[in-house]
């Protein structure tokens, strides 16, 4: 894949709302890939942990709100715990998924549920509060 | 009548995971300790929010804690226990949250003006720690009854007992808490090398397909490490791993079924609770009874 950066990162207004929504400082990623070689949700990934970082870092925010990953992640901390800089990968992926859910979008909607009987309670709130406004 | 302890259930426990509530209960009557809902309690939230910019979802695991100071006062004890992960982890992190960031407490405490200021005096702990720590696995040894001989367990943590490292109730990538109360309750326990994997938690809302997968993962390898059941203490991934077994099933037609149960059902089939009403099979999708009926 070929592109250009036009513009510098730290001066896009996305990527700025990115680092304060997660309170993290994308740019201290060094690419080691260990967030990805543990992640037990990579297999039904896009783009992988470590390329979140990789986009963020050239600027490209429009390819991670384009992609499934974000919505994949399972906040499971287990890239979170193991990253050698301390990066809290889990609350980057919310702070990519807060952008769109500001705006009032409904990645899940509630009502369009299947079996919400048999549900455990926990499922349907944890659900509706990662995935709703 | 025993210690009084107090005792944050959480929704899921007064519902499908009934299982879970009435062993946790019943055990602890058995080793001395009276388990007291605290009054009021409001649901925790399940996932705890990760934007450093908002607190809106710690607002209700601090009025929970509020609670909790208040109740602890009348009973005098500090400690709150939780048995459901999910709970444990958000009103652990809550805690330790707003404990590091007063700023954050300031703004909850305004906001709440209702009640008195949280003062950080809670003892948020899961069950297990409480095995270990205050009860003490000794005491555990001299309750059992039926020794679970023969039983292979494997032991399963999922995320949220050992995940971030603050709330960590035991070593997160090599835990052994589960380990040593099965073997004090005379089980094999089989070297499970997935104990601390994630199963797919909320996606089993709208994306049962990635649970089913997990699942299929999770207990096929269980099942070839020789285990008869998986135990866990969370109430999510009971569900996935129980439940998601009909779509493991239906995607792959070699996997073979196993029971799930609660780590809390097994304590309490090893000191001679055998009852339905403590039990509750009816709440499994795959029944354990065939598995463990030499001991019930």
């Amino acid at each position: 894949m070929k592109y250009t950066i036009t513009k510098d990162p730290h001066e896009d207004e996305r990527v700025q709302k990115i680092i304060e929504i997660s309170g993290q400082n994308i740019f201290s990623c060094y690419q080691c890939g260990r967030c990805s070689s543990g992640c037990p949700m990579a297999e039904f990934m896009d783009v992988l942990p470590n390329q979140v970082f990789m986009f963020l870092q050239e600027g490209d925010v429009d390819t991670l709100l384009n992609a499934k990953t974000p919505w994949i992640c399972a906040a499971c901390f287990t890239c979170t715990v193991r990253c050698p800089v301390g990066l809290d990968l889990a609350a980057v992926m919310e702070a990519i998924r807060e952008l769109q859910l500001r705006k009032n979008y409904d990645y899940v909607d509630p009502y369009k549920v299947e079996d919400r009987e048999e549900l455990p309670p926990i499922a349907m709130v944890s659900n509706f509060r990662k995935f709703t406004p | 009548m025993g210690k009084k302890v107090m005792f944050y259930p959480g929704c899921t426990l007064k519902g499908v995971a009934k299982n879970l509530e009435d062993s946790t209960v019943e055990s602890a009557r058995v080793l001395g300790y009276d388990l007291v809902e605290l009054p009021g309690w409001t649901c925790c939230g399940a996932v705890y929010g990760l934007a450093q910019d908002s607190v809106k979802f710690t607002i209700a695991n601090v009025r929970n804690l509020i609670k909790a100071q208040n109740f602890g006062k009348e009973i005098g004890d500090n400690r709150l226990l939780a048995v459901c992960s999910m709970c444990y982890n958000n009103l652990k992190r809550a805690h330790i949250d707003v404990m590091k960031n007063r700023d954050k407490l300031k703004t909850l405490d305004l906001f709440m003006d209702e009640e008195a200021n949280y003062e950080g005096n809670i003892n948020v702990m899961h069950y297990l720690q409480f095995l270990k720590n205050d009860v003490g696995m000794d005491k555990v040894a001299e309750m059992v009854k039926k020794p679970l001989k023969g039983l292979k367990v494997a032991p399963y943590y999922g995320c949220l007992l050992l995940r971030p490292d603050e709330v960590a109730i035991d070593d997160r990538e090599d835990p052994h808490i589960l380990e040593e109360l099965f073997e004090i309750l005379g089980a094999e326990v089989v070297d499970y090398p997935l104990k601390n994997e994630c199963c797919g938690s909320y996606h089993t809302v709208d994306k049962k397909e990635i649970v089913g997968e997990r699942t299929y993962k999770l207990v096929s390898v269980a099942k070839g490490m020789g285990a008869d059941v998986i135990a866990t203490s969370c109430p999510l991934c009971f569900f996935n791993l129980d439940k998601r077994q009909e779509i493991a099933k239906q995607k792959h037609s070699e996997f073979e079924h196993m029971p799930i149960v609660y780590f809390t059902q097994l304590m309490a089939i090893a000191f001679g609770l055998t009852s339905q009403d403590v039990l509750h099979f009816d709440k499994h999708y795959i029944s354990p009874e065939e598995v463990l009926q030499k001991w019930l």
